[in-house]
């Protein structure tokens, strides 16, 4: 029923759009309007084209808007059809010669292009607003000081509503520190490891070693992370595990780490970012003025001491920026953690204790079946929001630094 | 210090620091190569199977069927039984039913598959012995490829000691043949590993991204084309621009919150389902599309637009004819990328119920679904042995699907570009 509606419905929508567009050829050729040359603006060709396309914008407005309020085809396809035959009987009343029919119509499109382009805006705000409006439901339930400052994270809530259990505590320090050792840990792998790689293919590779070594890196930004996460679980936290415990016993100390620990989880999540930090690195790097290393270089400065003393210093502020968007990558980043780290939470800075993160406790609270209003839920949102704004602030920071580089040398 | 000296010493620091970019770029090459071997040294077994050539009696009475049994009575008849018996021939020292289940236990259920397959396709079987292939129980596989060894401490591993037996006199028999494993790429998700296959998977991936392309490239081109040649430059249009800056670099599980707020929740939209899904990884892939396409259309040559502006074109028409198809290729790569990118997210599929078990693949945007990468991240997170195996496999089809797609991309910076052939 709903789909003959549909089908009889869109019929009558391109019959409508096709006759606007052929009413307004034949109004403005008996009009006395100019004939249809290459691309004449006040032509016939653009008298169809500017009434159609009304017709037509005018309709997937209005379907758009009633199909978002009500139920069933019929309705949007009536308030489509009526839209299109106003648009379209508007602007057949305003077509006459000497009108520049052209820029009427391209100034339809490109209001098109600015609605669209409001899209980016709106998920922003959408998941600004999101995010919001639960966490402050949150806070109706738990307490909004316990959360940013309580010590203690354990959603264990009641399942059924006569279990007496605790109410849940909800402290987010000890995630926030477990984020923070895991990216400290990551940054302190692709911070050098991707410097030096950018300085390697910017000062000392040839065309061809550049191309090859540019291709791994790319390489290496393709991998999902899910499969580093699987490396991670397989490979990394295992050897991790064996080479402490082997460490240890070279020290005669007994060291018994669990293979789900906070350094395999840095280390993989490290190895993810290098092609991040590298390519941010050596764009920056690139984009110093040649004369700085060539005057160097005059001076009679090794190609080291060239990078150490001048590009590095000049490459400064771009590097504090990418460093910073590398730091909020590591921040969010879910699947290498949610396979590699631990989902019990633990105030600690011992890599090789099990600590948690914010991504791998909003997986954790949200997946499998729950209710949707429950505080566990919603903390997941309020664990959200936070990790929204930390990382928003890094963004803002690393793109204002940046743009200060550019400034400077462009 | 004498010059000499000093001269070494700059020397010696200058090799040192040219190591060390060196070595650096060697620990990310070999950190790849580590992981592609290791996935493929696990995974490419799960790419063949073994199997047992066991002679079944379809006898009727062992099947419990009656006469004329109709297609549906053949499909859910007792396989199972006729399989033990089949076993109990072969092996006929082993009586207790405790053993003969453990014997039972070698043989995938699969194989009652085959055979109710087979039947209700002919049923003038039923009464005679058929020969079949019947594949052997994850555990079984598992001895067979060598991750289950003899000398595992007998309490730590899944088969007993004459389970074992009874593999290898299979074995000895010359009983067991290998053969490509055409389930793992055709069938469905499933609790038993031997059995479990990607087809759903890919298919529920492929279906929601799609879904996001449809919807992102037409959006990020669009986008791109006012950013880069109409908006003014004005305090909205910064705006905009930061809005997408930093949209780009929004954790992606941030963008999964939103989809099960907004879509599952507010809108109603099913959850688990691929339409969800292709929406939430279209609004995350649209930054990618917005920027390259940018950057495309901001190498161009300027003379090209000028010369279409000079010849009488608007710059509407500019865009539309000399200036797009001079971008594509820079504009398909960026849409490439997105796709790969999306392709390979796992995390906000994870929040709006992708994960659920889904053994037969989506047929509509509507269908609950899985998606690959969501496939690797249960299976690695599933207890028995063999799915180790398995996920590796799964991780395989996942790279190769993105190595497709990246040949893809750089076939398509040639093949579309109107200025260089």
């Amino acid at each position: 029923m709903n789909g003959a509606i549909l089908v009889l419905g869109l019929a009558a929508l391109s019959a409508l759009i096709a006759g606007v567009r052929a009413l307004a050829r034949r109004r403005l050729a008996s009009a006395g309007g100019e004939l249809e040359m290459l691309s004449d603006r006040r032509g016939t060709r653009f008298a169809g084209r500017y009434a159609g396309f009304a017709a037509l914008i005018a309709a997937l407005g209005a379907g758009a808007v009633v199909s978002a309020v009500s139920a069933g085809a019929l309705q949007p396809l009536v308030a489509a059809l009526l839209a299109a035959s106003f648009a379209g009987g508007w602007a057949l009343f305003s077509i006459g010669p000497g009108v520049d029919l052209r820029r009427r119509y391209e100034v339809l499109v490109i209001s098109v292009l600015g609605f669209i382009a409001g899209i980016a805006v709106l998920t922003t705000l959408g998941i600004f607003a999101t995010l919001i409006f639960e966490t402050l439901q949150f806070f109706q339930k738990s307490s909004a000081l316990d959360f940013f400052f309580g010590t203690e994270w354990s959603p264990q809530t009641a399942i059924r509503k006569d279990q007496v259990a605790s109410e849940g505590a909800f402290g987010v320090a000890p995630l926030i520190a477990g984020t923070l050792l895991v990216s400290l840990i990551a940054m302190a792998v692709a911070g050098p490891v991707g410097v030096m790689s950018a300085v390697f293919i910017n000062t000392y590779a040839n065309a061809r070693a550049r191309t090859v070594m540019k291709l791994t890196l790319e390489l290496l930004a393709g991998v999902p992370t899910v499969v580093y996460g699987f490396f991670a679980l397989l490979f990394v936290g295992p050897f991790v595990r064996d080479g402490a415990a082997a460490i240890g016993a070279l020290f005669g100390a007994e060291i018994d780490a669990p293979a789900q620990n906070a350094l395999a989880a840095g280390l993989v999540t490290g190895v993810m970012i290098i092609p991040f930090v590298s390519s941010l690195s050596e764009d920056v790097m690139s984009a110093i003025p040649r004369t700085l290393p060539e005057g160097a270089a005059a001076l009679g400065a090794t190609k080291a001491e060239t990078v150490l003393k001048v590009v590095l210093p000049a490459a400064a502020p771009g590097l504090i920026g990418a460093f910073l968007l590398a730091v909020s990558r590591a921040v969010g980043e879910t699947m290498i953690v949610v396979m590699a780290a631990s989902r019990s939470a633990n105030l600690t800075f011992d890599p090789l204790e099990r600590v948690t993160t914010i991504t791998v406790q909003i997986v954790a609270l949200l997946t499998g079946d729950q209710e949707f209003t429950s505080a566990k839920t919603l903390a997941a949102f309020a664990l959200g929001l936070t990790l929204f704004l930390i990382t928003l602030a890094l963004n803002v920071i690393a793109l204002l630094s940046v743009k200060r580089f550019r400034i400077r040398y462009e | 210090m004498n010059k000499l000296a000093r001269r070494a010493k700059r020397r010696a620091f200058e090799l040192a620091f040219r190591s060390a970019g060196f070595v650096s770029l060697a620990f990310a090459g070999g950190t790849l190569i580590l992981l592609v071997v290791g996935v493929l040294g696990l995974g490419l077994s799960a790419f063949w199977r073994y199997e047992v050539e066991l002679s079944v009696t379809l006898d009727a009475e062992t099947l419990s069927l009656a006469d004329d049994p109709t297609e549906a009575e053949l499909l859910a008849a007792d396989y199972r039984g006729a399989i033990r018996e089949a076993l109990n021939e072969r092996f006929p020292e082993v009586r207790e039913t405790k053993n003969l289940r453990a014997l039972q236990a070698l043989i995938s259920p699969g194989a009652e598959f085959m055979l109710a397959g087979r039947a209700a396709k002919d049923p003038g079987l039923i009464g005679e012995m058929v020969r079949v292939r019947a594949p052997v129980s994850d555990d079984a596989e598992m001895y067979l490829k060598g991750r289950i060894r003899r000398s595992d401490p007998p309490d730590r591993r899944t088969l007993t000691d004459q389970q074992l037996d009874w593999v290898d006199a299979w074995r000895a028999d010359g009983d067991v043949r290998v053969a490509f494993n055409g389930d793992f790429l055709a069938n469905g998700d499933s609790s038993y590993p031997e059995l479990a296959g990607v087809a759903a998977g890919v298919l529920g991936s492929l279906i929601a991204v799609g879904l996001a392309i449809l919807i992102a490239a037409p959006l990020g081109v669009a986008t791109a084309v006012l950013l880069e040649e109409f908006a003014p430059k004005n305090r909205l249009t910064d705006f905009l621009e930061v809005n997408i800056n930093n949209l780009a670099a929004v954790p992606s599980i941030v963008f999964g919150l939103l989809g099960l707020a907004a879509f599952v929740v507010f809108f109603g939209m099913p959850r688990s389902a691929p339409l969800v899904g292709g929406i939430v990884l279209s609004l995350m892939t649209l930054p990618t599309i917005i920027i390259s396409s940018r950057a495309a259309l901001r190498a161009l040559p300027q003379s090209l637009k000028e010369g279409a502006l000079a010849l009488g074109a608007s710059r509407l028409e500019a865009v539309v004819n000399p200036m797009l198809p001079a971008a594509a290729p820079g504009i398909i790569t960026g849409v490439i990328i997105g796709f790969a990118q999306a392709l390979g997210e796992t995390a906000p599929l994870l929040l709006i119920g992708m994960v659920s078990f889904v053994a037969t693949p989506p047929t509509s945007v509507l269908d609950p679904s899985s998606a690959l990468p969501v496939l690797v991240y249960l299976w690695a997170e599933s207890p028995e042995i063999a799915f180790v195996e398995k996920t590796a496999g799964a991780v395989i089809v996942l790279l190769s699907l993105l190595l497709l797609l990246n040949a893809a991309a750089a076939y398509a910076r040639r093949r579309f570009d109107p200025y260089q052939h």
